[in-house]
């Protein structure tokens, strides 16, 4: 009880405390909130590390053997079957074939020195490759943590990216149907019927099978052209209830555009509902790009993201080799997205004074 | 009421136009020439002339259109351009599996959220509530990937519990060999996300004073839970239910996918890999007269629900 007193006086003190600061207090106060905010600056810093090209620059090298068993399972080698059933069968030479000079039929033949000549001076230094990696190794022998750190980066980046042109859209859409009304918000609620009346991963395929370009260009823009309508509704009821609040009158009054009343008076007050949406749609985009990715309709598997290495994962799992299925469903995606999860809840709680 | 039902039918008919123009532009003006998409997935220059005779590439847009419109009224929207099947022949065929599986998940999934979600709240407060909810999140964070992918390989491929994968022409032996494998994973997912919905719906209804007054005159608490607030509580979970089902017929795809389901989803994917115009566009068009439908059912439905409830 006193300990609450002397927070209201100090509150008192310092003015009032605006939504932001209020905000960032119950958040604080939030342990859940805090560990999952850590966990997800952590990933952005490892991400923006491996953007910059600081980390998992060399993930395509293929540092270890095919399969490389992670350093910790105790096996070391694990191909030499593989290998074995890899190799050529010997062709069999029938015997009585005719030794022919290949001299007289090869076109190479006159160039030929010369080019064992050149390839003599070129050193082809391959480093031994590594018969076990920290977390095991790929198809090609490529670390899996490095290709989880890069795959990790695409589907980030992905989920950021086409969340913002999300937001954008639904908040440009919900402004103008929300502060204009009529016949504007009319034609808009009309489009929003249309895109929500199919469902959303249909509409996603839809528009995947138009595209025709694979890459993570089309993903972002499938993604942030179909996901707008849940922002839409919320900033249109928004602007509806806001655009006959005093303030906006008052700005009116001193002369202000529509364009300043609607994006410099009255988006500020809406902007705690953007920050929740953006990061819930960051969560599920992250999610829709692992599975459009996985149909090969997403992001290119010699991007790698985490889609992709689950559809390679999973023949693999079939014959043993579990690490990269681990690695991208598990410790990476799974802590993230619960981490974000978590921090979207809290968040929510925490810029909706109408729970406290 | 009838009035009512009408009105939103003829409602329909703008949103439907839409959903028709959207169509239209995605895949008639946006994609191109079908000669060009189709260059290198059909290699008969006369089947690719055929498709575009039938489209009226040739001929301005709103013949186009109108040729589409036809299609839409008739729902004959002619063959597909990969297997020459007519479209409304593969979709009779494919319906069938997609329901075997999604109706055993819808009903599964909602009884089993709806009392769960119950006990939760029953327990709202304590650390069993905060334990499930953070359960919850982790469930959800997990890839759906990543559930059919492990659970194929544990369940299905491991320890041969159920098999890996398959479909037969009995209805029997799907449900009872086929199916359970695929449904569990989908109501294991699901689970999730629908706890956490319905507690927090049946949390609002709480502090409610009904709920108040009857526990006031001494009723035991899973009677006001179970009696009052689940009856109050119906008009969101009609709604969330009515949400889902136009994915009853779309399938869960990915689980028709992995499981070679012959379903629609499996189709619509198959479609979308061959850039198989025709089932792409009559799945999406059926598909949004089949929300439009369901909304307006879940919508009488909350009359049923809730007396208190007017058609305006």
């Amino acid at each position: 009880m006193n300990a609450q007193a002397n927070r209201l006086e100090s509150q008192y003190q310092s003015g009032s405390a605006g939504i932001w600061q209020l905000a960032w207090r119950r958040l604080k106060r939030d342990r859940v909130a805090m560990v999952s905010l850590g966990i997800v600056i952590a990933f952005m810093l490892v991400i923006l590390l491996s953007a910059l090209g600081l980390i998992a620059k060399h993930w395509d090298d293929q540092v270890g053997v095919s399969f490389a068993h992670p350093t910790f399972s105790g096996k070391a080698d694990n191909g030499e079957a593989l290998r074995a059933e890899d190799a050529l069968p010997e062709l069999a030479v029938p015997k009585d074939a005719a030794i022919v000079d290949l001299n007289d039929v090869d076109p190479l033949a006159d160039v030929m020195p010369e080019i064992v000549a050149k390839a003599k001076q070129l050193e082809l230094s391959v480093p031994p490759k590594a018969q076990t990696l920290a977390f095991g190794g790929d198809k090609w022998g490529r670390d899996i943590i490095a290709k989880t750190i890069k795959g990790a980066q695409s589907s980030v980046f992905v989920g950021f990216a086409a969340a913002f042109m999300a937001i954008f859209l639904g908040t440009l859409l919900g402004a103008f149907a929300g502060y204009f009304g009529g016949w504007v918000n009319d034609f808009l609620e009309w489009i929003y019927n249309v895109f929500t009346s199919i469902p959303n991963l249909l509409l996603i395929l839809a528009f995947a099978a138009v595209f025709n370009s694979r890459g993570l260009f089309t993903v972002i823009m499938i993604l942030g052209i179909t996901g707008w309508t849940g922002v839409y509704r919320l900033i249109r009821a928004e602007y509806l209830k806001h655009v006959n609040r005093e303030y906006v009158k008052a700005a009116e009054a001193i002369g202000a555009s529509h364009w300043r009343r609607m994006f410099v008076h009255i988006l500020p007050n809406v902007s705690h509902i953007i920050l929740v949406n953006l990061s819930m749609l960051v969560v599920g985009f992250i999610k829709a790009e692992v599975i459009l990715s996985y149909l090969g309709f997403g992001v290119p598997v010699e991007m790698t993201s985490w889609g992709t290495m689950l559809q390679e994962a999973q023949s693999e799992l079939v014959n043993g080799y579990w690490w990269q299925f681990v690695a991208a469903a598990f410790l990476s995606m799974a802590v993230l997205i619960t981490a974000f999860s978590l921090l979207t809840d809290a968040l929510r709680d925490a810029l909706d004074p109408k729970i406290k | 009421m009838t009035t009512y039902i009408i009105r939103r039918l003829w409602q329909m008919i703008p949103t439907m136009l839409g959903v028709m123009l959207l169509v239209f532009l995605l895949f008639h003006t946006f994609a191109g020439d079908p000669a060009q998409v189709l260059a290198g997935k059909i290699s008969n220059k006369a089947d690719i002339e055929n498709i575009r005779k039938q489209l009226g590439v040739d001929e301005p847009y709103w013949k186009q259109m109108a040729i589409f419109a036809k299609q839409v009224v008739t729902a004959d929207f002619g063959r597909s351009w990969s297997t020459k099947e007519p479209v409304s022949e593969i979709f009779a065929k494919r319906i069938g599996p997609s329901l075997t599986i999604m109706v055993p998940i819808l009903i599964i999934e909602m009884i089993l959220c709806v009392a769960l979600a119950m006990l939760v709240a029953y327990w709202r407060g304590s650390l069993t509530d905060r334990a499930v909810l953070i359960v919850c999140t982790i469930a959800m964070s997990v890839s759906f990937l990543a559930y059919i992918i492990a659970g194929q390989y544990l369940l299905g491929y491991r320890w041969q519990i159920f098999p890996v994968q398959g479909w037969s022409d009995s209805l029997i032996t799907n449900l009872t060999t086929y199916a359970p494998l695929p449904v569990l994973l989908a109501v294991l997912v699901g689970l999730g996300p629908g706890i956490r919905f319905y507690r927090s719906v049946f949390l609002d209804e709480i502090n409610h004073d009904y709920v108040r007054t009857a526990r006031a005159k001494g009723l035991p608490e899973s009677k006001v839970l179970f009696k009052h607030v689940l009856r109050n509580a119906m008009i969101p979970i009609i709604t969330n239910v009515a949400m889902s089902l136009p994915s009853l017929i779309f399938g869960a795809f990915l689980l028709e996918k992995f499981f070679s389901i012959p379903g629609l989803g499996r189709e619509v994917i198959n479609a979308v890999d061959k850039s198989d115009f025709p089932i792409i566009k009559a799945v999406t068009i059926y598909l949004a007269f089949a929300t439009m439908v369901f909304n307006l059912l879940a919508d009488v439905l909350y009359r049923v629900a809730d007396p208190r409830v007017e058609f305006k």
